[in-house]
């Protein structure tokens, strides 16, 4: 991999300063910072061959519809999709998970059925399902996890029944860092015939995804998540299951013929995209997995491996410090709470240091019920982050100790 | 005799206190230090009913009118807004209604926390501004509207029942903005 202060100078906004101090990002979980070459991206589109796609008879037309076309390809090369049409374009993850759970409910939930999501979901892939029991009388079920933040899978075999329809789960938890075994969810739930949702808006960034050896029927993530820009977001689904699932948006590009008497719809994946995609967004997202693909996902993995290591190391040695979510398997983020200091209070003197942490229920307020707590303070590290950042932490961490104690 | 003093010299005392210290550290001491000294709201109304809601921190907030004044007492479970908590106190507290009401806050500013007053921190300070407005406008209502009826001074009970319509109003707004 590329030395680090090099992979640093791709992001501009690394180089920032914030009240006169370096900034350390380690909000990297609510977004991530863009390559220069995702901004060359962006520009480019607008510059040089901007105009709508599938639409025109014109050249910029085309171009633009190649390139939309292209960023297709390379999302489902990145998650190893078995085909293009399988891959549709959203607005996010939350965008996704909103389609999945409407379309799959008009076609096959009805009053009794059973859901099931775990307990350290994100909102996002909560309400959703919930809006659904909701509208067609059926009962979301719950997978709880353990205090270290690890699903309880033997609790999850046993909510599995003929009257689930469907499992969804998250692949990484937003609040506790924790990697779920996506495969000991799907074996079980196949076995019965059920079909599996996995939420990779955290997942998808760190280390490698592979829908194909996962074998999950769904899978969504948000390109902001994966150093692309914002406002775009992907949808896999098997074909088996997009061409039987009704689309859950009216419009234009999305049909094959309309009247007033029937209309029919288009082919896979444009069934699913009505009205005029986010294409700049796409484009720029497939530029961002070149990059990420350029850096090595491996050596991604790898780094971020190293990262917690010292991070965890570094924490775990302040006196007061608890850390939520201690899964065996984790990505590069920790949550935590000092003493009986206040998350905001944490926060708060963090950001005047420079350090960007989130504070809160990150989304995910059952996760907060699971401890009976407020709220955490959560560093969400990537490869782009070093020692140095983590150190520049831990003293912080340490002055708000001072300043609140 | 002792004269009473403006807002506005409350106010442009605070920023004379903080103006002392050019790190924010020293201010941000300062800030947990006037926390202390918030007069602190009776345990019994730390209620959900007085609570104002911010997703971030919690704020409670309990007026007492006495048909002249409204005092309020308060308190947070975070530091830090409750140094901020007792700062707008220290200003508005003890004040009548029309005084609450016309006030204009710019010692925040001028102190440098004006980002904790922002709309994007939903820390619940800007709706515990609001909510103080909105219970003096309550009260002033009340007052008037009170001596038109010939009524006379009321009892506590019906003055947090009159206010309440507002305190709901500002929840309902708060919850709005809500994000996480």
């Amino acid at each position: 991999m590329r030395d680090i202060d090099n992979i640093r100078s791709d992001f501009p906004l690394l180089q920032q300063k914030v009240y006169g101090k370096p900034l350390v990002y380690f909000d990297n979980g609510a977004t991530t910072q863009k390559p220069l070459c995702v901004l060359e991206e962006l520009r480019k589109v607008y510059t040089d061959y901007n105009g709508n796609v599938h639409r025109g008879v014109h050249a910029m037309s085309d171009l633009t519809s190649e390139a939309y076309e292209g960023a297709r390809e390379k999302v489902r090369s990145f998650i190893n999709a078995g085909k293009s049409e399988e891959v549709v374009f959203t607005s996010g993850a939350t965008s996704s998970l909103n389609a999945i759970a409407f379309s799959f409910g008009e076609r096959y939930i009805s009053r009794g059925d059973e859901i099931i999501v775990s307990e350290m979901e994100h909102h996002a892939n909560i309400v959703p399902w919930q809006m659904l029991c909701l509208r067609k009388g059926a009962v979301l079920r719950v997978i709880p996890f353990n205090d270290a933040g690890e699903l309880e899978l033997d609790e999850y075999l046993k909510l599995l029944s003929p009257r689930t329809r469907i499992v969804a789960v998250t692949q990484v938890s937003n609040a506790l860092g924790t990697v779920v075994p996506l495969e000991e969810i799907i074996r079980p739930a196949h076995s019965m015939g059920i079909p599996v949702l996995v939420d990779g808006a955290q997942g998808i960034q760190h280390g490698i995804t592979d829908v194909r050896s996962l074998d999950c029927d769904f899978y969504a993530f948000s390109g902001h998540k994966i150093y692309g820009p914002t406002g775009i977001g992907v949808l896999y689904g098997k074909e088996k299951w997009l061409s039987e699932l009704p689309p859950y948006q009216g419009g234009g590009d999305m049909v094959d013929r309309v009247s007033f008497d029937r209309t029919t719809y288009n082919v896979l994946p444009f069934k699913f995209e009505a009205g005029t995609m986010n294409y700049v967004g796409a484009i720029g997202l497939g530029r961002a997995l070149d990059y990420v693909n350029e850096l090595g996902r491996e050596e991604i993995l790898q780094r971020e491996k190293t990262l917690l290591a010292y991070a965890t190391e570094r924490l775990s040695a302040i006196k007061g410090l608890r850390i939520y979510g201690q899964a065996a398997e984790k990505i590069c983020t920790i949550s935590f709470l000092l003493d009986n200091i206040h998350q905001y209070d944490t926060g708060m003197i963090l950001d005047k240091l420079g350090i960007a942490v989130r504070t809160g229920t990150h989304c995910a307020q059952p996760v907060m019920d699971h401890y009976g707590i407020q709220g955490t303070v959560r560093a969400s590290l990537c490869f782009y982050n070093t020692i140095e950042e983590i150190d520049a932490l831990g003293t912080g961490i340490e002055k708000v100790i001072g300043m609140f104690s | 005799m002792n004269r009473r003093m403006t807002i506005n010299e409350i106010q442009d005392n605070i920023i004379e206190e903080f103006s002392v210290f050019d790190d924010w550290m020293d201010k941000y001491n300062l800030l947990i230090e006037m926390g202390k000294e918030l007069s602190l709201i009776d345990p019994k109304f730390k209620v959900k009913d007085y609570l104002i809601e911010g997703c971030q921190s919690k704020v409670w907030l309990y007026p007492h009118y006495d048909g002249k004044e409204v005092t309020f007492t308060a308190d947070s479970d975070a530091i830090i807004t409750r140094g901020i908590v007792a700062l707008l106190i220290k200003v508005l507290s003890g004040r009548t209604p029309e005084e609450i009401i016309q006030a204009d806050l710019y010692f925040i500013d001028k102190i440098g926390l004006k980002q904790n007053l922002s709309p994007t921190r939903s820390n619940g300070l800007l709706s515990m501004l609001r909510q103080m407005k909105l219970y003096a406008m309550a009260f002033g209502a009340q007052g008037s509207g009170g001596r038109a009826q010939g009524t006379g001074h009321r009892a506590q009970g019906e003055e947090r029942h009159a206010a309440s319509g507002m305190r709901h109003a500002a929840k309902d707004e708060e919850r709005g903005r809500q994000r996480d």
